[in-house]
Formats: C-alpha cells, sequence, structure tokens
C-alpha cells in the first residue's frame, strides 16, 4: 500500500527543510527544536517531533530535575536489599526468604484537576502497570491526596471525583488500598496533588527489564486498544503550569482531551495475562505504555537494548481509524504494554492472550541497526537513534534563588500567639483540632476503598502504615507509609522534607517492621521560579542526606513540577513512601488501645515546638517559623526500640506523634481501640498536648512487660516519660480535662460527611 | 472424605484467592474453575467470588450469566448442588435467575466498604448449618450495587418461606429492601450473600473469624457429619 497523500516522511523532511513545525505548540522551546534538527542532519518528521515532544517534556525527561537526583544514588546509603534501583521503572528490595518486593509512588496531579474522576483512576492504572513491568504481582496500592480548603465549593467537585476515581479503579482491579493521606490547604486550590503508590512481589529471581535485545525478536503490543485520548498528556498537561483562572471551567476544559480514559477491568486482565506470561517464560522484556505511550516504550526499549527497532506504526490496532502516526506515537491510552519475544515464543504468548481476552500485535522486531525506524503503510516516516529522545535529553541547572520572604516566614514566631492555658481551655483546643478537616476521621473517604481483597491486609487507614502479609506460613510481610508536610517544607524545605521521611520511617517502625527503602513523589510549583527551583534543591539535598543518616537508600520516584495557577505555586511538597520489612506480621502493633490498664509510656524529647503546627494554622490560621527540630540520631533509636519491642512482645500498640501532637494521638488511639486512657502530663501541658516535636511515639506498654521495656528503652538511650494507664470510657488528663469517647467520636466523625456528602 | 469446592473464575473475578483460602481453612480442596469451561470436575460444592465479572459494565453479573460455565452450573444447581454467591457472585445468580430479586445501587450512590453486623435467619442451608438461628456475626461489606430488591409479592414469598438467611443488624449500610444481606432458593442449597464471609476468616486479616462459619457448614454437611 502507499503512503497516504500529505502524511510526513522522512523523504519529505529532507526535501523540504524549512517547512515551519509547531514544536511551540507541543511543549518546546526553539534551542530544543534547534537540537532535534542538528541531532538528524535534518527536520524531524511531523512523527519524529512528536516522538521528542513527548520525550524531551519535563516529564518525561526529568530535565530540570536530573542534576539535583543524582545525589540520590551518589549520596545512598549501601543497602545489601537493594536488586534494582533508581532508573529502572521501580526499585527493587530483597526482604528475604526469596521475595522481593517493588514499589513506586507517581503524581496524576495536572489531570486530576482537568477531570478528577479519569484522572485519578487512571493515576492508579499508570502505577499498577510500573509495577507489574518490573515481573511483580501487584498486591497493593495507597494514595497521598491534596486539595483547596475543604469548604471551597471547586473542592466539592474535585475531592469526591478523586475519591470516586481511585474507588472505581482500585476497587475494580482488585487491589486493596492499604493507607495514604488527605490534607487540605488553600494552596492547593487550584493544584490538587493526587499521588499513587503500588507495591508489588515477586521471587527474587524473577525481576524483568525493559531492553530490547536480540535482533529479530519481536516488538509486541497488547492490551487496550489505542483511542485518541490523551494526546499529550505528558508534553502538554504535565509539564506546564495552569493558566491564571478561577475555577475549573474556564481554559482548563479544554485540555479534557489530554487526559486518559481508564477501563480496570481491561487492567485486571492485562495484569493477570502478564503474569502468565511471565510463568511461561515467554517475555524477554516488558515496558508498560504510561506517559508519551508508544514513543516512549519503543525509544526506551530500543535505547536499553540491542539499540535498533523497526516498527510497523499501522500495525497499531486502534480505536479510531482516522488516528495518524503522530497521534498514535503521543497517545495515552491506557492499560497497554509493549513486550520483546523471541520468535518461537511468538504463538504461546499469543495463546496466553487469547485466554485472557487481550488483543496482541506484533509490531515490529529488534535490529542492530542502532536506529529507531517507523514506517506508515510502507513509507519511512521515523529515523532517528532511539538514544536520543529516551536518554541524551536536555538537562538544565536551573536558576535558583532564596525566596525573598524566607526571612520574613522564618521570624514570624507562633511562639507570640495566644495558647489556652486552662483545662477548659486545652479541652476546646483538642476538640477543634479533631474536627479540623486535616485531622479529622477520614472514614468518608476510605471505606469507598476495598481493603479486604486479596485477604492479607493486616493493617490499613487509619493505622500508621499498611501492613501486608507476605508469606502465610512464615509470617513475613512489608510494612508502607506515605507521608508529607506542605506546611514544613514551606517554612524550611530541606528540614521538611527530612521531617517528611521520619514520619514514614517512624510510621513504618511503629507496625514493628525495619525500614528498608524509600521511594518519593516531588510535588513544586515551575521550575522556571527560582524561588521554587531552591525548594526543590533544598528539598532534594534534605532527602538524599537524611536517606544517608537513616541507612535507607532511594530506589525510585517522580518529580511533579508546574503545580502552580499563574504565579502562585504550591507549597513545596514532597511525599515520601517507606518500605519495611516484618518479620513476623502476627506481631504487629496497631495505634488502637485494646488492653484494659497497659501503661502508657510517651518516647522521645518534647520541647514546645510549634511552627508550621496543625494547632498554630487551625487556631490562628498561622504559618510561621521553624519546622520542628530534626534529630535523626534519635529517629533511628526510636525505630531501633519500637522494632524490637514489637518483635518481644512488650507492647500492645504505638502510635507515633505528628500533627497534632500527643494530644491528637490519644484521641486517634482511644477512637481506634474503643478503650479510654487516663493519663498525668509531666510538664507543660500545651507543650505536652500540642507541640509537634519530631521522633516521638506513644506506647501501650503490655501489662507485666514494664521493666523489660524500660530497659530495652534504657538501652537505646530514648527518652520515656510515664504517662498513665488504658482504660475507662473517656480520654481524661490530670488536672486540664476529661472527654468521652462518645464527644471525640462525635467531633471526629462528624465534619468529612457534612462536607461532601 | 474431604469436600471438593469449586471456585469460579470469571475475568474480572476478585476475591477467588480468598474464597479459596476460606474453602482450605475450613478443611476443604478447592478446586479452581475457569469461566470457559463446561465441566465442573465433580465439585461437590461451588462458590462463585466476588469481583467485577467482565468489568460489569452493562449490570453486574449480566454477562457472566452467560458465561460457558454457567450453562452447566444452572442445571446442577438446580438438580441441588450447594452453590454460593457472594458479592458479585450473588448478582450473577440473580441475572442467572437462579435467585429471586436483584441488587441495584446503594442508596447513598457510593461504594462502601464497611464491617457489618448481620443476624442469621436460617440456619437449615448447607452454607449456614453451622450458625445458631439469631446468631450475629461481622463481616466486611464492599459494594457499589448491594441493595436487594424485589417485587413486593415475592419479598413476602421469601421471607414467609424463611428465604432470608441474613440480615443487616442495626443500620441498613446500603438500602437493601427488609435490611436483607443473604437469600436462599426454595430448596435452600442456592445461596446468594452481599456481604463477604470469605474475608472475615482470620483476626489477622480481617475484622472476626464469624465468616468461617459459611465454609465449614458446607464442608461438614459434604462430608455427612
Amino acid at each position: 500500500m502507499n503512503g497516504r497523500p500529505g502524511q510526513d516522511t522522512v523523504a519529505a523532511a529532507a526535501a523540504t527543510p524549512q517547512r515551519p513545525q509547531p514544536y511551540a505548540e507541543l511543549g518546546l522551546t526553539a534551542a530544543e527544536y534547534d537540537r532535534i534538527r542538528r541531532v538528524l542532519g535534518r527536520r524531524p518528521t511531523d512523527p519524529e517531533l512528536a516522538i521528542y515532544a513527548g520525550m524531551w517534556s519535563e516529564h518525561c525527561s526529568y530535565k530540570s530535575s536530573k542534576v539535583h537526583l543524582r545525589q540520590f544514588a551518589e549520596k545512598a546509603p549501601k543497602s545489601a536489599a537493594l536488586l534494582a534501583g533508581i532508573g529502572q521503572q521501580a526499585g527493587v528490595v530483597d526482604i528475604g526468604q526469596g521475595y522481593a518486593v517493588t514499589f513506586k509512588i507517581e503524581s496524576h496531579n495536572h489531570p486530576s484537576y482537568v477531570e478528577p474522576h479519569q484522572g485519578a483512576a487512571t493515576g492508579v492504572g499508570g502505577i499498577v502497570r510500573d509495577i507489574l513491568a518490573m515481573g511483580a504481582r501487584p498486591v497493593a496500592v495507597m494514595d497521598a491526596l491534596r486539595f483547596g480548603p475543604a469548604d471551597a465549593a471547586d473542592t466539592r467537585r474535585v475531592l469526591p471525583g478523586v475519591v470516586g476515581g481511585i474507588s472505581f479503579y482500585g476497587n475494580c482491579l482488585g487491589l486493596p488500598n492499604i493507607g495514604g493521606e488527605l490534607a487540605f490547604d488553600p494552596c492547593y486550590a487550584g493544584n490538587p496533588l493526587v499521588n499513587a503508590l503500588c507495591v508489588g512481589v515477586m521471587r527474587r529471581g524473577d525481576l524483568k527489564g525493559a531492553a530490547a535485545t536480540g535482533p529479530g525478536n519481536q516488538v509486541v503490543l497488547f492490551g487496550a486498544r489505542t483511542g485518541p485520548d490523551g494526546i499529550g498528556g505528558a508534553s502538554v498537561l504535565a509539564s506546564a503550569s495552569f493558566g491564571n483562572q478561577n475555577g475549573a471551567g474556564g481554559g482548563e476544559s479544554a485540555k479534557r482531551p489530554s487526559v486518559q480514559v481508564g477501563d480496570p477491568f481491561m487492567e485486571k486482565l492485562l495484569v493477570e495475562c502478564c503474569l502468565e506470561l511471565y510463568a511461561g517464560g515467554l517475555v524477554t522484556a516488558i515496558q508498560d505504555l504510561g506517559a508519551a505511550g508508544i514513543s516512549c516504550a519503543t525509544t526506551e526499549l530500543a535505547a536499553a537494548g540491542t539499540g535498533g527497532m523497526r516498527v510497523k506504526l499501522d500495525a497499531v490496532p486502534v480505536r479510531d481509524a482516522t488516528l495518524g502516526p503522530a497521534a498514535i506515537l503521543a497517545s495515552e491510552s491506557q492499560e497497554r504494554m509493549m513486550a520483546v519475544v523471541e520468535p518461537r515464543h511468538l504463538a504461546g504468548f499469543q495463546a496466553v492472550c487469547q485466554k485472557w481476552g487481550v488483543q496482541a500485535t506484533a509490531i515490529g522486531e529488534v535490529t542492530d541497526t542502532g536506529r529507531l525506524q517507523m514506517t506508515w503503510h510502507g513509507e519511512l516516516i521515523v529515523d532517528m537513534p532511539p538514544g536520543s529522545a529516551a536518554d541524551d535529553g536536555p538537562v538544565y541547572r536551573r536558576p535558583a534563588a532564596r525566596p525573598a520572604d524566607q526571612d520574613a516566614l522564618a521570624a514570624a514566631d507562633p511562639g507570640r500567639l495566644a495558647r489556652p492555658n486552662d483545662g477548659p481551655g486545652l479541652r476546646a483546643a483538642l476538640l477543634d483540632l479533631l474536627a479540623w478537616p486535616d485531622l479529622a476521621d477520614k472514614t468518608w473517604v476510605t471505606e469507598q476503598y476495598d481493603c479486604y481483597v486479596r485477604g492479607n491486609t493486616v493493617l490499613a487507614m487509619p493505622e500508621d502504615a499498611g501492613l501486608l502479609r507476605i508469606d502465610e506460613q512464615t509470617g513475613l510481610g512489608v510494612a508502607l507509609a506515605t507521608d508529607g508536610n506542605g506546611r514544613y517544607c514551606l517554612l524550611d524545605p530541606y528540614a521538611g522534607t527530612q521531617l517528611a521521611l521520619a514520619e514514614a520511617y517512624r510510621n513504618v517502625a511503629a507496625t514493628g517492621a525495619v525500614p528498608l527503602a524509600v521511594t518519593n513523589c516531588l510535588n513544586f510549583g515551575s521550575p522556571e521560579d527560582p524561588a521554587v527551583m531552591w525548594q526543590f534543591e533544598q528539598a532534594t539535598a534534605g532527602l538524599a542526606d537524611a536517606c544517608a543518616a537513616l541507612g535507607v537508600p532511594v530506589t525510585g520516584g517522580n518529580v511533579s513540577f508546574y503545580n502552580q495557577t499563574g504565579g502562585v505555586a504550591i507549597h513545596p511538597t514532597p511525599v515520601v513512601g517507606v518500605l519495611g520489612v516484618h518479620h513476623d506480621v502476627r506481631r504487629r502493633l496497631s495505634i488502637a488501645f485494646g488492653t484494659d490498664g497497659a501503661s502508657l509510656v510517651l518516647l522521645g524529647r518534647t520541647a514546645l515546638e510549634l511552627g508550621g503546627s496543625a494547632w498554630a494554622r487551625a487556631a490562628h490560621g498561622h504559618l510561621g517559623g521553624r519546622p520542628p527540630r530534626v534529630d535523626l540520631e534519635a529517629e533511628r533509636a526510636l525505630a531501633a526500640v519500637l522494632i524490637a519491642a514489637a518483635a518481644d512482645g512488650l507492647l500492645t500498640a504505638a502510635h507515633d506523634l505528628s500533627d497534632g501532637g500527643l494530644a491528637v494521638a490519644l484521641a486517634e488511639s482511644c477512637l481506634r481501640g474503643g478503650l479510654g486512657c487516663q493519663v498525668t502530663l509531666p510538664g507543660d501541658p500545651f507543650a505536652y498536648l500540642f507541640s509537634e516535636s519530631a521522633a516521638r511515639a506513644v506506647v501501650a506498654v503490655r501489662p507485666g512487660a514494664e521493666a523489660v521495656f524500660a530497659a530495652l528503652v534504657a538501652e537505646y538511650g530514648v527518652p520515656a516519660e510515664a504517662l498513665g494507664r488504658v482504660g475507662g470510657g473517656s480520654l481524661a488528663v490530670d488536672g486540664c480535662f476529661k472527654i468521652s469517647l462518645d464527644e471525640l467520636a462525635a467531633v471526629h466523625v462528624g465534619p468529612l460527611p457534612a462536607l461532601f456528602d | 472424605m474431604r469436600a471438593r469446592v469449586g471456585v469460579i473464575t470469571f475475568p474480572g473475578s476478585l476475591d477467588d484467592v480468598d474464597a479459596a483460602r476460606a474453602v482450605t481453612r475450613a478443611g476443604g480442596d478447592p478446586v479452581p474453575i475457569w469461566h470457559d469451561q463446561r465441566d465442573l470436575q465433580g465439585v461437590d460444592a461451588m462458590i462463585l467470588p466476588g469481583g467485577f465479572s467482565y468489568g460489569d459494565y452493562l449490570r453486574c453479573g449480566a454477562i457472566a450469566r452467560f458465561a460457558p460455565v454457567m450453562s452447566a452450573l444452572v442445571p446442577a444447581a438446580r438438580a441441588g448442588l450447594p452453590v454460593l454467591g457472594i458479592c458479585n457472585g450473588f448478582q450473577i445468580l440473580c441475572e442467572a435467575h437462579l435467585l429471586p430479586g436483584a441488587l441495584t445501587r446503594n442508596a447513598g450512590l457510593r461504594f462502601v466498604r464497611r464491617d457489618v453486623r448481620l443476624r442469621i435467619e436460617n440456619t437449615r442451608t448447607p452454607w449456614t448449618r453451622g450458625y445458631a438461628a439469631g446468631q450475629e456475626i461481622v463481616v466486611p461489606l464492599k459494594s457499589g450495587e448491594g441493595a436487594y430488591v424485589a417485587g413486593p409479592g415475592t419479598l413476602a414469598e421469601i421471607e414467609a418461606a424463611g428465604q432470608v438467611i441474613a440480615r443487616y443488624a442495626g443500620i441498613i449500610p446500603n438500602g437493601s429492601a427488609a435490611g436483607v444481606a443473604g437469600i436462599c432458593d426454595e430448596s435452600g442449597s442456592i445461596v446468594g450473600l452481599m456481604p463477604h464471609p470469605e474475608h472475615a476468616v482470620d483476626e489477622l486479616t480481617g475484622p472476626s473469624r464469624d465468616g468461617l462459619g459459611f465454609f465449614e457448614s458446607v464442608v461438614s454437611v459434604l462430608a455427612g457429619i
């Protein structure tokens, strides 16, 4: 068949070198366009331009972040557990007994604002395919969410849509949702954050690669057909700020075709199909199709492998026969994978796909030419070195400058704020915090998620961390927590990011699991703003340094820039995920106070630290001063105590202290277990109740184990203060207040349904 | 004799692994049954697990009822094979007309995952024999279309015949008619249940062990105990 009239080809590009091309509309700069011309020695064809626009987008190329992300590898602590690290689709960690675990968190922020339901749904779908492409069975998801003010009209559009999308996709896919975060702040009003995490499990030797090796091997596209959805998702949507307009009605609806549409049923089939293909040894290499679709999969597979690939682009099954080659290359249609298959396995591969009702089409083969060549009805339309798109994109060291208002922010000391100093005032302050949307009960959200499917969920929200059983016989498991505090990071992005890591690390240890590895999703404003770039520099340095200090390497992650509307950026919001191994999930610790008479002990040192605190924000609308002091040695010691105490069965509950301090932690543990407690504070009541000093946890000691636990705490040098006992039907603080569990529950549970029902 | 209990996997079935695990915990042998086979492999009982068969895009269970395996299962069930449909499985049994009524959208229009208290109303079925009449159990519910409906005549008939096998105790979480959580056919051997007993077989991973009774009941009936 002959080429179609008007179709741009390599020959036509050579013949019409000066033809104007829409590179700017595709998100490329003039310098980047010139660079493409130099690489090719001619102007790119339209399909080639589509490939470069996708692959050199901020979202795919990390061109503004790369120079800073390098330190995650350079400063990484030695870890024997790491089987695959940064640069892979997801990091892989050896957890022993022959099991390996892979996990990663990724943003879907921009699509979730434009079309909340599908944006969030496909965020889940995308991260699940990343995990699947490593050779693992996906076993759970989590999500970290940020929205504008809880009572804002647009939040009532965005939040239910996002939660519904995660619920729809994750539940239908059959993956338990085991935790995450939800917070509100005006800075996220035009830029909500939807970060989805997935964790997968495989046998140690089953790690899959994404390198198209072996000339003659077939390139197979399988899963859903390619449609006109999500075109330009990486370049147009994820790599640019929203315009300066209010609400979503305006210009952003024009970006709706850039949002993908998800089919979780197809994804479920794809998961089972891939796992059966892996088990049959039918796959040489595998890659998921996410951002930049076929452009990304072909260039990356080819660049990582023998080096060349020939593709018949007109063989790609399409949902819309009018799609041209550039659109096919740029489409981000969901639920697609690309495999490299030896010719002798092709029939077996097709048989497995047929069993699962998955369409599979051989669209090309691996070559040793060093070129990625694509044809469209016989005519050559792409002829390029694949590495030039996949690996050798532009790299920028963007200018960075400390924001002009950073000193003023630090000087706005919350110590001057009026504080309650009597019982009724402290009581009211606690009830107000428990009703504050950030800290209110999240059941309205989490009861839309299935946490039970697959039957291995040991802990899920509202626990400190999610905990999954991996091996039914031995009790081996993994714990996961994500944390991030935009207020702390605004005040000090270096310390704030370390506090996010410290909190996730502490949350994992609070279940009794040993923290092993870190993933991160770095949500920031525009990298073209020097103030944002300074925040990014500080945050990445803080994380890399803290990972080194805590001995947990970063195994992968994701950067989301351009989270800003007009000139206003979100608070820098790195979300940090920590994975830990639990050697016996039967010995897990819950936050629930469930044992009458257990003595309560506060671990860690409490100082009056209110900068960025929930109390300052909720009670006074204040955000200023310094975030709590970072003490990573203290975090290590605290974690060691929690892990050892869990393994030895010394505790009946443990809860990390973070937003809202001890007061909120005690209330949460009482409500979770249905038992009250009686507490005597060791010092200034306000500081003990509401300060957010880091490296702290409250534990309930098993009756009879008090002496052994005290010796353990002393051995690790962790400060410990006796607080009181679990029991009764109220949270009672001597000399301050007494609140019945019924009153706590009513105040805590009511706000979200009142806002969103 | 150890009971062989089939667990059907349709494309989109999700709780098949959980159902199989529950059968094992109850002392039976789970037998995986693939949706496109017409051979029931001589199983002694069959479970249709939860999930979203075929994506449930048309109507829950509406496509699964036409799966090849159903052409063998329907006559076997009518001939007395004990069958338990959980959640999506319940929806499929209704679509296949093995059970009366239908499951519709939750009253709140949202997916609800919640640990619910059920009252066991009929202990004569092979799936509920191990419970005491009126016993209350706690098991998870997780569905978007779990509101049971039936015509007024049908509802009165199944009530009169004792075909309501379990009811929500306390608040009805989804608007189900008469608080119906599960029903059986006239013979009692075919049971549909909206909540998930297979997620309540171990206190480590569920809210209770209360759900194990469904599986232990059928295993003991089949063993002739």
